[in-house]
Parts: structure tokens; sequence; C-alpha cells
């Protein structure tokens, strides 16, 4: 691994090694170019992961001071943790299930395909699916995901063979185990799925994806990466004239050091990136850095959720195995005569008895519960997951007087569902469970979203600057070297899981900001 | 969020599985089954407070068939949380006293019906919310309970389940080859 130095000016500072960032800091090693990759969280090897949930989110998730608002059910029942997502190298992609599924041609124009929707600041992407589409073969490539480059699809486990059923006897056709970014077989010098069935809380055998395992040793075999972990940004330097400089940050001892930089990418998921933004304002950007829209932290999306979990007369162990294991696409599409613009995909989640019993019904206590917890054996899930409304209001803002471990304003989230997003769900609950009944549901239970892992849109991309915080590169509107390279960047969320999306736009950027450095733009 | 605690527990535990419905007795600062299965020892909360608890626990989250040394874990877990934290050994203390006075007769003899009464009265009280987020991670992620649910747990160690039942529902019937290809 290389070493550089805090004032070699030539380096790209990437923030953040999950998704966006880990990609990034590789494909720009690739290139030759120097990357300072800071991390706040630690680096474990798949050793340290454990089968154990509570064990586990301790161990790896972003746990910093966060206060939530607004009307959605997360900031009453899990107030001081509005996402679920982790702090430690790799990111999110240690806890992620592997879902990756391209955004569909329509979701990259929902303003003009949704027509005016009141209340939603819709905005088309200032590309076009086409333009993406060589960077998604990039990206499934890399990734190893089943069902695409002669990869076999994984074998179903017990969850999915209920659903199946289900789906199949309500006349559904896209039913299968899925696009999968884990192994079904040995690729990439990574072996092949066990059905350990802990996908979130870190793979053991490394079957799946991630930055960790991957991208990462990758870019350090390249000697062009300085990988720093326990390295938390706090603040984003200029210069007079107006260009970044450099980013500041805290070591493991809370020691604070400047690491000079030609440029610097932003990839803190999408709480993070824009706080770092506006947590670096100065005189020069009072609002913050990038902000001369207002438009950094807002339009904070994390998709449309919910799931729908069911007993049966027999046993389904459906624990056993992939988390996510299989996948329904038919309400996928945009068909406004269900009542609601944009679509939803249906696919397969269980949780153990330790998330269960704080996940199905948050709060809830006395014997009703008791026997819904006494079905588990006998339990099949899944998870609905659609687009929602980007919403101005929706907004990732400093808050006036918390402050997190550094002294700086901690992050407030505030959400509230939109009109649309509500009769989603409503449309998906009743579907899922439709899909539970068909093959003779006992009971069926209509869990409320969990804390987000889809983390979107706070600093959105645009094609023009009045109207968000970066162009179609992730390169902002008004300094340009500073890059925003994660989901924060999405102009709108589509019904698909994101990480494909996101990693693709990673290897997009990198060609772009080796173009534009060769140029001497940057 | 540890089960460290039940190492001490298992200690003091004589025999195997506890038995539903023996009756669990306090004495001192000892709270223990009456047939000698188990018992705890309580270090800032009294014999009665931690018998209290218990029987709350099971009226919050209510498994029959799930003996009393389970929900004892909950009383350990709000007991060690007390130590060294005055503040929250007042609150449970205070909660408890409540329980026992709310109906004018002990806690442990109310009826089931006048039990939740008391506690829907109670729900918005930080004691209430203290004893239901403490006792839905300590009942749930003590492994011994998972095994009444069916849940298996940690699986690594035994290679995954690869080969030990992820696919073996067979009342559902076979997805196609294509939706389900077999395993490489
Ligand atoms: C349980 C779970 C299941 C999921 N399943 C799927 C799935 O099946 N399919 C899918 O597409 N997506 C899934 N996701 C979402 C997926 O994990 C995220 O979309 C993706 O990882 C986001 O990438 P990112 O680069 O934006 O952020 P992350 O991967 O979260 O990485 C951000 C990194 O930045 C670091 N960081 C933040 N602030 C700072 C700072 N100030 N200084 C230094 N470092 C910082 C963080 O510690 C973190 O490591 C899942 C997420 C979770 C939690
Ligand atoms: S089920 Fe497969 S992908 Fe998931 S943790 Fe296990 S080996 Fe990894």
């Amino acid at each position: 691994m290389a070493k550089f130095d805090l004032n070699d000016e030539t380096v790209v500072a990437v923030i953040g090694s999950g998704a966006g960032g880990g990609t990034l800091a590789h494909e720009l090693c690739e290139k030759g170019i120097k990357v300072v990759l800071l991390e706040a969280g630690k680096r474990y090897g798949i050793d340290d992961f454990q089968n154990d949930e509570w064990g586990s989110f301790g161990q790896l998730s972003w746990l910093d001071k966060r206060t939530t608002s607004g009307s959605w059910r997360v900031a009453k029942d899990f107030a001081g943790l509005p996402a679920w997502i982790c702090k430690t190298v790799g990111g999110s992609t240690v806890h992620w299930a592997g879902a990756s599924l391209r955004l569909q041609e329509h979701e990259f124009k929902v303003k003009s395909a949704y027509g005016g929707i009141a209340g939603a600041n819709l905005l088309d992407w200032p590309l076009a699916l086409a333009d993406l589409e060589p960077y998604y073969a990039k990206a499934e490539d890399k990734m190893g995901t089943t069902r695409t480059n002669g990869i076999p699809g994984l074998p179903g486990n017990n969850n999915f063979k209920v659903m199946y059923a289900g789906a199949k006897r309500l006349g559904y056709k896209g039913v299968h185990t899925g696009r999968m970014s884990i192994n079904s077989r040995a690729r990439d010098g990574r072996g092949s799925c066990q059905q350990i069935g802990f996908c979130f809380q870190g793979c053991k055998t490394g079957a799946k994806w991630s930055t960790l395992y991957s991208e990462i040793p990758k870019a350090e075999a390249t000697g062009k990466l300085d990988l720093r972990s326990q390295a938390q940004a706090l603040k984003i330097e200029h210069d007079a004239g107006g260009k970044v400089s450099g980013v500041l940050y805290a070591d493991k001892d809370g020691n604070q050091h400047l690491q000079k930089a030609r440029a610097v990418c932003v990839a803190g998921n999408a709480i993070e990136t824009p706080r770092i933004l506006l947590n670096s304002a100065s005189s020069t950007f009072p609002d913050g850095l990038a902000n001369s829209s207002g438009q950094v932290g807002r339009n904070y999306m994390r998709h449309m959720t919910g799931s729908v979990y069911a007993t049966f007369p027999r046993p389904v162990n459906m624990y056993r195995g992939t988390t996510m294991a299989g996948i329904i696409t038919d309400e996928s599409g945009n068909d406004p005569s269900r009542g609601f613009v944009g679509g939803y995909e249906m696919e397969t989640l269980s949780l153990g008895i330790p998330f269960m019993a704080a996940f199905l019904d948050p709060g809830a206590w006395g014997a009703n519960f008791a026997q819904a917890m006494e079905g588990y054996e006998t339990m099949a899930g899944m998870w609905l997951v659609g687009e929602d409304m980007p919403q101005e209001s929706n907004a990732i803002t400093l808050h006036a007087s918390e402050k997190d471990q550094y002294g700086l304003p901690a992050p407030n989230v505030h959400f509230d569902d939109h009109p649309n997003d509500v009769a989603m769900r409503n449309h998906a609950y009743k579907q899922g469970s439709a899909v539970y009944d068909a093959v003779g549901a006992t009971a069926t239970y209509e869990v409320p979203p969990y804390p987000s892992t889809h983390n979107l849109g706070t600093c959105r991309m645009s094609a023009r600057a009045e109207d968000g915080v970066v162009n179609a590169f992730g390169q902002a509107h008004d300094i340009k070297n500073l890059f925003v390279s994660d989901g924060s960047q999405f102009t709108t969320g589509g019904a698909e899981n994101p990480t494909l999306t996101i990693v693709t736009l990673a290897i997009r950027q990198a060609d772009h900001i080796a173009k534009e450095m060769t140029a001497g733009n940057i | 969020m540890s089960n460290s605690g039940m190492n001490r527990r298992q200690f003091l535990q004589t025999s195997g599985l506890a038995a539903a419905g023996a009756a669990v007795v306090a004495s001192g600062s000892v709270i223990m089954a009456s047939d000698g299965a188990w018992a705890l020892e309580l270090d800032t909360l009294t014999g009665h407070e931690g018998v209290t608890l218990l029987d709350m626990s099971r009226r919050l989250y209510p498994h029959p068939s799930l003996g009393d040394m389970y929900y004892a874990g909950v009383v350990e877990q709000l007991d060690g949380a007390a130590k060294g934290d005055g503040g929250l050994a007042g609150l449970i203390k205070d909660g408890v006293g409540q329980l026992n006075s709310a109906k004018g007769v002990d806690w442990v003899d109310l009826s089931e019906g006048y039990q939740l009464e008391v506690l829907e009265s109670m729900e918005a009280t930080p004691f209430f919310q203290k004893v239901r987020g403490t006792a839905v991670v300590a009942l749930y992620n003590n492994p011994l309970v998972w095994r009444h649910f069916g849940y298996e747990g940690a699986s690594f160690e035994f290679g995954g389940y690869l080969e030990r039942g992820f696919d073996d529902l067979k009342w559902a019937g076979e997805p196609s080859e294509d939706a389900s290809p077999k395993a490489g």
C-alpha cells in the first residue's frame, strides 16, 4: 500500500470506501492516479464477521449522533437511527444483500414520464439509460452479478420457494432468484455462496461482492492507494479562487490533519455527504460548498419500503440461505391505473429472531406480538421496494444544538411520506399478502419500513445549476474539482435497489476525472 | 446486548432446562425457581423487585412454554444496567413501586386482566419503555430461546445451510430450473 504526504497536492482525496468511494478509488488507481481514501470506520476482515445480528450491528453500523423529524414511523421508533448503514472499510457493501438491478429507461426521465405530481420535486436525470449501458455492463462484470455475463442464477432457498409458488398462482411472470452480486460459482478469486444466511452481517465466505475484499485490495495492488481507516473527514477546505484544496480529518486518536488534494470526491452515503458539504461553509460559501442552488441535503429519498411476513401451517425456515433469495418484477413498471406513479420490486427477505423481534412491529408487546413470534419457524417474508417521490422538504439539515463527537453539528433527517408513496405501499402490502394467501398463509403481517438502507438524492444531478448540485458526471456545478460519488447524486430513485447504479456512476466518473485531469481542467 | 451474563445464571443453575410453571420465589437479593432449577443473584434490585420485573416481562412477551429462567435474563440485564447508574436504579425501583401500588394489590397477585390494564396505563412512561426495550433484546437475543422458536442461528461453523436444508421445503412445490438453477 502506498503512503502519500499530507502536503502532496497531486492526490485525489476520496471520502468513504463504500459502493461509490471504494469503486471510484479503485478505478482511479487503475488509471495511475494517486488516491488518498479516507474512511471513518475500522478495517475488518472476513474472519471478524459475526453470524450474530446484534453483535454485528454493534460492530459495523454507523452509530454517530443523528436526529430525526417528520411523520415517518422511523422517527418515533428509532429516533436516533434514521439509517441502517455501515461505518467500516467497505461501507454498506459489507451489509448489503447483493440485489443488483439496472434502472429502467423511463426512470431517468420521470418528470416527462409521470407529468406534474403535486408536492414532488421531480426532475429528469441529465443522462439517459443509453449513456449508462456500457458502464452497467462493466459494473455487472466487476461485481459478478448473476444472470449477466453468463453467470448462472443462485439456487432458491425455502423462502424463495414459498414466494415463487404464490407468485405463480397469482399469475406473476417475472419470478426468479434475482440478479445478485453473489457468486453462484467461484469467480474473481472469491468462492461460491454457502447459503450461510447472514448476508447482512458481512459475508464470511466472500461470495458476496463488497468493496472491502474486491475493489480495495485490487486498488492497493496498484501501489496508488493510500487507505486511511478510522479517518473521519470533518471539513473540505478551498482556496481563494473557490476551488477545493484539501480535506480536514480526524484520526483514530482524534488528532486533526489536513490532506491537500487536487480534487475531492465525497462518498459518505446520502446523509454524511451533504452534511460534510454543509459543515464546510465558509465566508466564500456561506450556505455550504456547492450549494448555490440551495439543494444540498434536499430531496432526500429512501425508497418506498415495507415488508410482508406470513405464517404457514408447515415449517419454512426462511433464515436458511441467502437473505435476499429471489424477486418478483411484475409490479416494477409505471402503470398509473394502480393509483400511483412509478413501480416497486418484491424481494424475499428474512430476519433472525433478534431482528424480527425488533422490527416486526417496533414497540409492540403483548399476546398478539408473542403469538406472531411463535410462528417464526413457519414464516416466509418479502421486502417491498419502490420509487419514492423527491420532496424538497425531505432533507438532511444541520441540527441547531446537537453535536457529534467532534463538536460538529449532527445531521437531522426529516422525512414525510408523499401521498404517492403511501398509495404505492398500500398496493404493495396487498399484493405481497396476496402472494402468501395464494399458498395458504395462516396470517400475514404488514411490517413498517426499517431504518433507511437506501439513502439517495441529497446532492442531485441536474442539467441546470439552479436545479441541483452536480452535473451528469457527479461534478459540482459550482466547484469543478469537487465531486459527489455516491447515491446522493441520484436525481430520482427508480424502483430498483441502488448499488449497481452507484457503482456504474463511479466507474463513469473515474473516466471523466481522468479526462479532466489530462486536459488540465482540474 | 451480549449474553455474557448468562454464564453466571447457568453456573447457579442445577438442572438443565427450567420447566415452565414452577413458581419463582425471592429471598433477599436472590430470585430462584421454587424447584431450585435456577437462581439469580441481584446486585442492585431486591428479590421482590426482581420477581415483579420477571413477571412483567412475561406479561409483555407471553410465551407459555418458555421457562421463567429466560425471563430472568431480562431481570439480570436490568439489574446489571442499574448497577452504577443511580438514576436508572431509581427509575426501575419507582416503576416497580407503581406496578405494586396501582391496584392496591401486589403486581404478582394481580389477575391477568388487571396486569394488562396497569401496563397499558404506564406504556408512555420511561420505566415501561426501559423494561420493554431491554426485554425485547434480552429475551429474543438468547440462543437458548432461539431453539424454542426453531431458529438455528449461526451457521458458518457448520458450513452454512448449503448441505443443511436451505432448500428442503417440499410443501410448496419446486420452482422451474430457469427460475432457480441448481447450486454449482
Ligand atoms: C442491510 C442492507 C441491505 C442492503 N441490500 C442492498 C441490496 O441488496 N442491493 C442494493 O443495491 N443495495 C443494498 N443496500 C444499500 C447499499 O448498501 C447502499 O446503496 C450502498 O452501499 C451505498 O453506497 P455509498 O457509497 O453511498 O455508501 P456506503 O456504502 O454506506 O459507504 C459510505 C462510507 O463512507 C464512510 N463515511 C461517511 N462519512 C465519512 C466521513 N466524514 N469521513 C470518512 N468516511 C466517511 C462510511 O463510514 C462508509 O464506510 C443495502 C443496505 C443495507 C444496510
Ligand atoms: S448466504 Fe451466501 S452471500 Fe450470504 S453470507 Fe452466506 S455465503 Fe455469503
